[in-house]
């Protein structure tokens, strides 16, 4: 396996605010500097680090600092952080639309990026001559792209739209016009950013599908951004989690997710208090069968969700539901209740013994089931199940699922 | 053994083929890279012609409407109202002649010089060659221009047949192609240079947009450059169109003035416009989308 991209010392400065009378203060100051006594540029060296929470003292900040890794050829890189970490940053200076502050990228190879389908589409010409439009800003020739129109056409499944303007088209439509181009230009690198997030299931499955073969089986190198860790997890091999523009991890997909996940925004507690409402959750946590205020839970120990609700005004089929989602972010099942009480506890008991060791969420709402929310709680909470042994440590953690079912045997 | 890793790294370090520094030399150009997307061009220039009239029903007619228009115009203002001669040659001929040739430079700067500003959103998502866009403007319009052209040439078939009107064409109506080049070059120059300039300080786009109005009354567009003294000639001589709209004018209408000099300083004036312009263009390309 060959280094198919290499980030060396990558960081990137942004300006805040306006742009105004001052900027052209700073940029006389920085070339005087620079120029005339020869000096660093003086506004490099006070950025600061970039979160968007906290007033800073300096205009500048680093929306990415001293990034510094490798991706193997045919790694699937998936490049995890909360909005604002500098995912989208890092993908435009390595598409070069912007270039780094300090550091260099080399990379072998065609790069594709995908920043969003269907650049440069125009929705007055036809799908046919977006598609050689499209192509092209992408670095194809005519040629190419001639040769493979019909592939191009059967993947997104638009023959029959193929000469009426793109805007005629449905958003699905341009989307999978957009992403089939893009997958059938044959780079070495393919550089992806949430472009899932729109079209149907099945697209989205053809799409990852399609990013799967490009990977394995020709052996090309990929990145991709997305918030979608289900995605992310069967797409990707490897994982880097960016926070604040640091990189903070480097290493496996699942150790990243695992990590970005219990390390992340998540609480095991949620406080409400949208006191507007009809009813509203006033809070949400979890305890033990003693209990004990707890979040983290033997396997041999029931989990206990305790809901306290109040309700301002009775609603017909009020009804409190929770789902229970796992680390991959896939919804497990789901458990409701009528609401009855006024201003009091509902507690929900997951049995001892069912879910197997691992990190859980709940994500929980107060409504009247088709009708309306009550109450929604923004913040999924968080419990994990700690392997204190069971039946399946033996198997060394491969992956058995998440339920210990109660199966019967016969022999 | 450390010679051998050395080594290794160092014929690895030639394979990588796509390298991006924070800032590279002034004079780091890639026209060859420019060559490899010249699909691209075609179809940006496809792109411009296909969509530029659709939904309208006169579609490219009305690239024969404005030109009539304004000749018409032009002939009750100035060869009416303010009673500028033309010389020997018919009004209509005179002015078809200039604007056909002004509205190509015109359009092509104005287009140009907004060439950052107009593709922020396709620029900030994907790369290739932003020089790529400005000639394609340059090529797009001489659809237009070559339109204008032959409406100018009708008109004059008309005035030469049926009124019998004084025009001397002369061997020098060749150095049209020639002369479009110069008009694309120094339109291509100036362009990249004011949206260059543009991205970051707004104020520009103000002072210039009435700049190019104003430049067209400081080139003998309306009013024939032979009527002036010899030394008001040669301060007009240094705007490097004067010589340009001149030589069509003389080749063509036998009315104008002419000298290999002031062709020659028009296309010295181009080429280090054009160089200047496109070292600056190739700099701003690189950040521009962290200041729009």
């Amino acid at each position: 396996m060959s280094t198919a991209i290499k980030f060396e010392n990558i960081s990137k400065q942004y300006r805040l605010g306006l742009v105004s009378t001052g900027t052209i203060r700073h940029d006389l100051n920085r070339w005087w500097q620079i120029n005339i006594r020869g000096k660093e540029d003086p506004y490099l060296k006070i950025g600061e680090e970039n979160d968007r929470a906290h007033k800073g003292e300096s205009e500048y900040v680093w929306a990415l600092k001293d990034i510094d890794f490798e991706v193997e050829q045919g790694e699937v890189l998936g490049i995890i952080g909360k909005n604002g970490a500098g995912k989208s940053t890092l993908l435009k200076m390595l598409s070069k639309v912007t270039s780094p502050t300090t550091g260099t990228i080399s990379a072998k190879g065609r790069i594709a990026s995908l920043l969003e389908v269907g650049t440069g589409f125009h929705p007055e010409m036809t799908g046919r001559e977006n598609i050689y439009m499209n192509g092209s800003i992408m670095g194809m020739r005519k040629s190419e792209i001639t040769s493979k129109l019909d592939e191009i056409v059967d993947f997104a499944g638009v023959e029959r739209y193929l000469d009426t303007p793109v805007k005629r088209y449905s958003s699905g439509m341009t989307v999978r016009l957009g992403f089939a181009i893009a997958a059938h230009l044959d780079p070495e690198i393919l550089v992806v950013d949430e472009v899932l997030a729109v079209g149907d299931a099945e697209f989205q499955k053809k799409a990852i599908g399609k990013m799967q073969d490009v990977s394995k089986e020709q052996g090309r190198t990929v990145l991709f951004v997305s918030h979608n860790m289900g995605n992310i997890v069967t797409l990707c091999n490897k994982g880097i989690i960016l926070s604040n523009g640091k990189m903070i991890f480097n290493g496996s997909i699942d150790k990243a997710v695992d990590l970005y996940i219990s390390e992340g925004n998540q609480s095991s507690e949620y406080i409400g208090n949208n006191i507007h409402q009809s009813c509203f959750f006033k809070k949400i946590y979890f305890s033990n069968a003693k209990g004990n205020n707890v979040s983290v839970f033997d396997y041999k120990e029931s989990v206990m969700i305790n809901f306290e609700i109040k309700i301002n005004q009775l609603v017909n089929d009020g009804t409190l539901s929770f789902t229970l989602i796992d680390s991959k972010l896939r919804p497990l099942f789901t458990s409701h209740q009528k609401l009855k009480i006024f201003d009091g506890r509902m507690t929900a008991i997951i049995p001892a013994e069912f879910l197997l060791p691992g990190t859980y969420f709940v994500r929980s709402v107060m409504h009247v089931p088709n009708q309306c929310f009550l109450d929604t709680c923004n913040n999924d909470i968080s419990f994990s199940i700690e392997d204190t042994g069971n039946q399946y440590t033996i198997y060394n953690r491969a992956d058995l699922g998440i339920i210990n079912a109660n199966i019967q045997w016969k022999e | 053994m450390n010679k051998d890793i050395l080594s290794e790294s160092e014929e690895d370090s030639k394979t990588w083929n796509t390298v991006i520094k924070p800032k590279g030399s002034l004079f780091e150009i890639d026209f060859k890279e420019i060559w490899r997307y010249r699909d691209l061009l075609e179809m940006f220039v496809k792109r411009d012609i296909i969509t530029q009239y659709k939904q309208t029903i006169l579609g490219p007619t009305w690239f024969f409407v404005q030109p009539i228009m304004t000749t018409i115009m032009y002939m009750i203002v100035f060869g009416g109202i303010a009673g500028i001669k033309t010389g020997t040659v018919p009004q209509a001929l005179f002015y078809l002649a200039g604007i056909a040739m002004w509205n190509y430079f015109s359009d092509c700067l104005n287009k140009i010089s907004n060439t950052f500003a107009a593709n922020e959103g396709i620029f900030g998502k994907v790369y290739f060659p932003r020089l790529i866009v400005p000639l394609s403007v340059v090529t797009s319009n001489l659809v237009r221009f070559a339109i204008q052209l032959s409406l100018f040439i009708l008109v004059y078939l008309f005035f030469v047949f049926f009124k019998g009107a004084h025009v001397e064409p002369n061997v020098y109506v060749l150095l049209l192609p020639i002369l479009i080049i110069m008009m694309a070059g120094i339109a291509l120059g100036f362009g990249i240079l004011v949206s260059s300039m543009t991205t970051k300080y707004r104020d520009l786009t103000v002072l210039f947009s009435f700049l190019v109005q104003l430049w067209m009354y400081a080139t003998p567009i309306i009013y024939p450059l032979s009527t002036m003294s010899a030394k008001k000639q040669w301060i007009m001589a240094l705007n490097p169109l004067t010589s340009i709209v001149e030589t069509f004018k003389y080749g063509t209408l036998g009315e104008g003035v002419f000298s290999w000099w002031q062709l020659g300083y028009s296309f010295g004036f181009m080429v280090i416009l054009l160089f200047v312009g496109i070292l600056i263009f190739n700099r701003v390309q690189r950040s521009f989308m962290d200041t729009v």
